[in-house]
């Protein structure tokens, strides 16, 4: 029955996912071909995404530093062990210097990245998760439901994000998963809104009314009729989701209320730099390049997908 | 149109009430109590009778729900008192709001000035080194966390031109150390002001300013491209007219909602620029008072923060209106 969608909808591009696990994702290339088994339409935006330079340069900044993440510390030293020298510029045995405490710079950059990685990733699955649920749930049902749920995401909207996550932050207390929980419950609303509106447009096309006709149940045609038709738009906030619930972690830690201190965290080190700024700036480029690069690859990897999926465009 | 405006303040209303309540239950449900946080400044380890007689003083003995009302009420009069100084909260605001203020309108006036400029010479010359640069400035500035980006500008200005004796002009102070109230005319500051609002106004700026240049790159493109121009030009229109009246015009609908709406956001997202050159505003504020656990500051201030918020897009609605004559408002369906 679903594999006659594409003459129904015109809008939409259709394609076929493994439902039960659309959120089963971590990387950006499991969500890819999660897309669809429908390979034309993959091969379509594989195409056009690598025919973006920029988008490559992403794709390649994302895969280089997923590599730094799990194979990294293996070629560094402990990022807890202190030499006897600190505040040493860069050497040949310490290529990014040491800190004021005498950690080497590189070993913690390496473990920093991989930490941002891990909070960004997994703060991003759960949010797209959140979102989904309500953003489906508010679509799906309407009316009280609807009213309920968009109120509140619009309250949670209206409050500064900084201040919404401070406040969430000091409930769920500080350390790594504090921030995950943090960043998940504060990031949702856009996924949720994108969701919603998704649902009500595909609700009322004619497949649904088949479906409906033939007795599916509504579950049934949330998950598998409406849910996959949907969830593109929610690849691209899923990768550029990552980003910034990287900068959110970076700013977070930055302010004192993110990962706590012995954790290689890179916003931290940023924070702990400021005060030797005039006397070893290599303490704040290192990690500060590589919050940036972090974050650049999986923006430039957002928009890359959002212009080789919109059909529309092509 | 007034019962546009009617049912949007009573909608912001709501908004309010909901943001100030969600913020209680999330301070409330604190683990750790306010009470033991404050009573135990300096590493003290306070006894309990200690704790008991500051859960006293500052009302935390009362039921829940008395002290929601205690604090929604001492928020919207701002009567409140901080927990943790008994400064009393209406006084930071009228310190602190201006300063706010002017460092918010000034970061915009850089995001509407250099943003819509970048923007349109990117979209004229398109494909020109000033169009690459412009739409790599553009991703690249929404990667870079404002901390980095404020050290960065801090390291230039504040250290090498110090170390390398460049011109006096380069080298400006680091910290906000030196603001004055009574040396700004509403939000025009005199010349020694200046000094200090250069560098947190162009960092609280960086990141819309580059969003801005997109959007106003990408709109423009598209108006050119669209039909009224052409028949713009086919009535013979001279290129400057159309430019000017048919493309800029509609291209720029848009980037102004965009720079209505982020007026709000600056001022809360000025946490942290706030925090980088200690401006005396109220996102360092907000960020100090939520680590002492200070629940009338946080939740006063931030209701402050939150209602400017709204008002702005409020603002940004109706001007929309009056610049997009196909917009009408009220609800005519």
């Amino acid at each position: 029955m679903s594999d006659g969608r594409d003459g129904f909808v015109p809008d939409l591009p259709s394609h076929q996912t493994g439902v039960g696990t659309p959120l089963g994702a971590l990387g950006l290339d499991v969500s890819l071909t999660e897309i669809g088994p429908s390979r034309s339409l993959f091969e379509d935006a594989w195409r056009r995404f690598r025919r973006n330079k920029l988008a490559m340069f992403g794709l390649f900044l994302v895969v280089f530093l997923i590599l730094v993440a799990l194979f990294g510390p293996l070629f560094v030293q402990d990022p807890t062990k202190l030499s006897k020298t600190y505040l040493e510029g860069p050497t040949n045995q310490h290529p990014f210097g040491l800190d004021n405490k005498g950690g080497d710079v590189l070993a913690r950059v390496v473990h920093g990245i991989r930490l941002s990685l891990f909070i960004g990733i997994l703060a991003t699955v759960l949010e797209t998760f959140i979102g989904v649920v309500v953003g489906a749930l508010a679509g799906w049902y309407g009316r009280y439901v609807d009213s309920v749920a968009m109120r509140f995401v619009d309250i949670m909207l209206g409050i500064p994000y900084i201040i919404l996550a401070y406040a969430f932050i000091t409930v769920l207390g500080r350390g790594v998963s504090a921030v995950i929980l943090t960043l998940a419950f504060t990031a949702w609303l856009q996924t949720a809104r994108t969701v919603r509106a998704g649902f009500i447009q595909v609700k009322q096309l004619e497949y649904i009314e088949a479906a409906r006709a033939l007795g599916v149940s509504g579950r049934r045609i949330m998950l598998r009729h409406i849910l996959p038709n949907v969830l593109q738009p929610v690849v691209v906030l899923m990768a550029i989701g990552v980003g910034s619930a990287i900068l959110s972690e970076a700013a977070l830690s930055f302010l004192g209320v993110g990962v706590k201190p012995p954790n290689p965290s890179l916003g931290l080190m940023v924070s702990d730099a400021q005060s030797f700024l005039s006397s070893a700036p290599y303490l704040f480029f290192f990690p500060g390049i590589a919050i940036i690069l972090t974050v650049l690859g999986f923006l430039l990897v957002g928009d890359g997908l959002r212009d080789a999926l919109d059909v529309k465009d092509n | 149109m007034a019962v546009f405006i009617v049912r949007r303040l009573f909608s912001l209303a709501v908004t309010l009430l909901g943001g100030f309540t969600l913020l209680f239950i999330l301070f409330f449900t604190l683990p750790s109590d306010p009470a033991r946080v404050i009573a135990g400044g300096n590493g003290r380890a306070p006894s309990e009778a200690v704790i008991a007689n500051t859960e006293k003083r500052l009302g935390l003995d009362k039921p829940v729900y008395e002290q929601y009302w205690n604090q929604l009420k001492d928020t919207v009069t701002l009567s409140g008192e901080s927990f943790q100084t008994r400064e009393p909260v209406s006084e930071m605001v009228t310190q602190r709001l201006p300063a706010s203020l002017r460092l918010a309108i000034w970061a915009m006036l850089i995001e509407a000035s250099v943003g819509i400029g970048a923007g349109v010479l990117s979209a004229r010359r398109r494909n020109s080194l000033a169009d690459t640069l412009t739409t790599t400035a553009a991703v690249v500035a929404g990667a870079i966390p404002v901390f980095v980006l404020g050290y960065l500008l801090t390291l230039v200005t504040g250290v090498y031109a110090f170390k390398h004796n460049w011109p006096e002009w380069a080298r400006l102070p680091t910290l906000s150390n030196d603001y004055d109230p009574d040396k700004w005319f509403l939000f025009i500051p005199s010349l020694s002001q200046v000094e200090i609002l250069i560098q947190p106004a162009i960092i609280l700026a960086a990141v819309s300013t580059a969003i801005v240049a997109r959007l106003t790159r990408t709109t423009m493109l598209e108006a050119q491209t669209s039909d009224h121009v052409r028949t713009a030009r086919a009535k013979g229109l001279r290129e400057k007219t159309v430019s000017r009246r048919h493309v800029l015009r509609n291209a720029l609908i848009p980037v102004i909602t965009f720079i209505g709406i982020d007026f709000g956001t600056i001022i809360g997202f000025a946490i942290l620029t706030e925090t980088v050159f200690q401006w005396p505003g109220l996102g360092s504020k907000i960020a100090r008072a939520a680590g002492q656990s200070d629940l009338p500051v946080v939740l006063t201030l931030s209701m402050v923060v939150m209602l400017i918020y709204g008002l702005a897009n409020l603002a940004v609605d109706i001007s929309y209106a009056k610049l997009d004559p196909r917009i009408r408002l009220g609800g005519a369906k």
